[in-house]
């Protein structure tokens, strides 16, 4: 069962955004950087601000992730979320992605006890056809 | 700032009613809007037929060249809009009306915002078509209040800011609209009990951190300082105007986050406000009254700081000390009420209650009040703000 209803809008990635949810489906967290200059960045673009390179390498993110800052979400704003409120949404930074965050759910965690700094985990939400969202949770939690 | 005959002035100000989400029923929006420019364009003084520009932002759809058309105004010399959602564009449209004052590409420029949420997209909620929709929709962050909730927490975290602190910007915009009759809020009174009883919409956000869901639209006429003399309404000058985006905001929080962490718990304003200053020649002790676009509570205390009324993390302490009530607060902000108490019309209700203040008609007037700081949308690409003076 996914974390959240079929009906929950699901990734429609426009063209350059593609090789992201690419990766997903191999159950890999990968960012955009420059092939050229090294410079990382998320969401994707087709160039790179620092030296305009169109080269692109994917690199993978550790599995481990820190929370920035997030919200616990209470009200529902779409029908999808409404059995799974509150639910927490996570911006979460990665040791050495230095430049990047990813927006992703914490979960698997009494809302109120959510912190800042908090360490988490990925696991992969299989939204079936063969796609999967990456989702995280505590580090101590299995 | 151009030549001195041709410096902007805001001659007019017009709006419908405001109401509840879906209140108007009877006419269409762009129906009201209409209302708004031609009751702005009366206030001034002027006719329709010389209305030659309009400008309006957040993807509009009160199309200008059909306004033209349903206005009968004979010639368009100029309409242009401000990319970006939401509110974030406010200031922008005047900005692009100045341009187009300054540079004579127009004489009489109508900024415009028509919001019936009950008729077409209704910004709290999910909707379609965002950039960058597929990193954030598919972990439920959908709507406004959700995507800046985080930056809040993390000021919050960062800062000494409090959760009384929220609760004072809601409190005090609720006491400003208890004054204003045509706020939508005006009769319903507030209690901090109240506030800290309310629900969380997304935290640190509560129910009132929040801004109104209303109908109604908003219009604002730019003219030329030589223009605006020979007028009999009461003109108020544009002293500055400014916005755009900071390094690496893109859709920032209404996108994935990836604004730099320098900047992440901000307005997206430092520059534009240091910009802004400067082009008025004035510092922020100079500003005698302000309207800070309150979508959410979090955001004007940020805002606070971003425009130098008070230091980095001390916006909470600012408000603590009463500085923004009116009256006798240093700044009194939010004077009819705000988007938080009047009516949420991205933005142009604040213009129109900064004009109030300066010619002296605000229901919370400030005293002698000649200089007023409007803001756009907060925490958006693009953001920006004006600086209103009495003439
Ligand atoms: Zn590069």
């Amino acid at each position: 069962m996914p974390y959240f209803p079929e009906t929950m809008p699901q990734p429609t990635p426009v063209m350059y955004e593609a090789d992201f949810w690419n990766a997903c489906k191999e159950k890999h967290l990968r960012f955009q950087s420059c092939a050229d200059c090294g410079q990382l960045r998320h969401p994707p673009t087709p160039i790179c601000p620092h030296c305009h390179s169109t080269n692109i390498k994917w690199v993978d993110a550790p599995e481990e992730a820190e929370v920035f800052s997030f919200t616990v979400v209470h009200h529902a704003s779409h029908p999808a979320v409404k059995s799974k409120l509150p639910y927490v949404v996570g911006i979460l930074t990665f040791e050495g992605m230095d430049g990047v965050r990813l927006v992703s759910n914490v979960t698997d965690i009494p809302t109120d006890q959510v912190k800042i700094g908090m360490k988490v985990k990925i696991w992969w939400d299989d939204i079936g056809d063969g796609n999967f969202v990456p989702r995280f949770r505590p580090v101590e939690s299995k | 700032m151009g030549t001195s005959n041709r410096k902007p002035h805001i001659v007019g100000v017009g709006q419908s009613e405001y109401t509840k989400w879906g209140g108007i029923k009877d006419r269409s929006q762009f129906q009201v809007t209409a209302e708004a420019i031609v009751s702005a364009v009366r206030d001034a003084g002027l006719k329709v037929t010389d209305i030659d520009g309009f400008t309006s932002f957040s993807n509009d759809t009160n199309h200008a060249p059909l306004m033209q058309v349903a206005l009968g105004v004979p010639e368009l010399r100029y309409s242009a809009m401000v990319w970006g959602g939401g509110g974030g564009g406010s200031c922008g449209a005047i900005s692009l009306a100045c341009a187009a004052i300054e540079s004579g590409q127009a004489d009489v420029v109508v900024a415009y915002r028509g919001l019936c949420q009950g008729q077409g997209q209704r910004f709290g909620l999910f909707g379609g078509d965002r950039p960058h929709s597929s990193f954030i929709f598919p972990y439920g962050l959908f709507a406004p209040a959700q995507m800046l909730a985080p930056l809040v927490q993390r000021f919050m975290h960062d800062y000494p800011i409090k959760p009384e602190h929220l609760a004072e910007i809601a409190l005090n915009a609720r006491a400003n609209a208890n004054r204003n009759p045509n706020a939508v809020m005006g009769g319903k009174e507030l209690t901090k009990e109240q506030y800290f009883a309310s629900r969380w919409i997304a935290e640190p956000l509560r129910l009132y951190d929040c801004c109104l869901e209303t109908d109604g639209a908003a219009a604002v006429v730019i003219t030329t300082k030589e223009r605006a003399r020979d007028l009999e309404s009461k003109s108020v000058e544009i002293l500055a105007a400014a916005h755009g985006s900071g390094t690496g905001w893109g859709t920032g929080p209404l996108g994935s986050h990836n604004m730099p962490t320098e900047t992440y718990c901000s307005t997206n304003n430092r520059r534009i406000a240091k910009e802004l200053f400067a082009k008025a020649g004035l510092t922020p002790a100079d500003i005698d009254v302000a309207q800070i676009y309150d979508h959410f509570s979090g955001l004007v205390l940020m805002a606070l700081e971003d425009f130098g009324f008070c230091g980095k993390g001390e916006s909470g302490a600012f408000v603590e000390e009463g500085n923004i009530r009116w009256k006798g607060g240093k700044l009194p902000i939010n004077t009819s009420g705000g988007q938080l108490s009047e009516a949420y019309v991205h933005g142009v209700n604040l213009m129109i209650e900064g004009v109030r203040q300066l010619r002296g008609q605000s229901t919370s007037q400030v005293e002698n009040a000649e200089t007023c700081l409007v803001t756009s949308g907060l925490g958006t690409s693009p953001s920006g703000a004006i600086i209103l003076g009495r003439s």
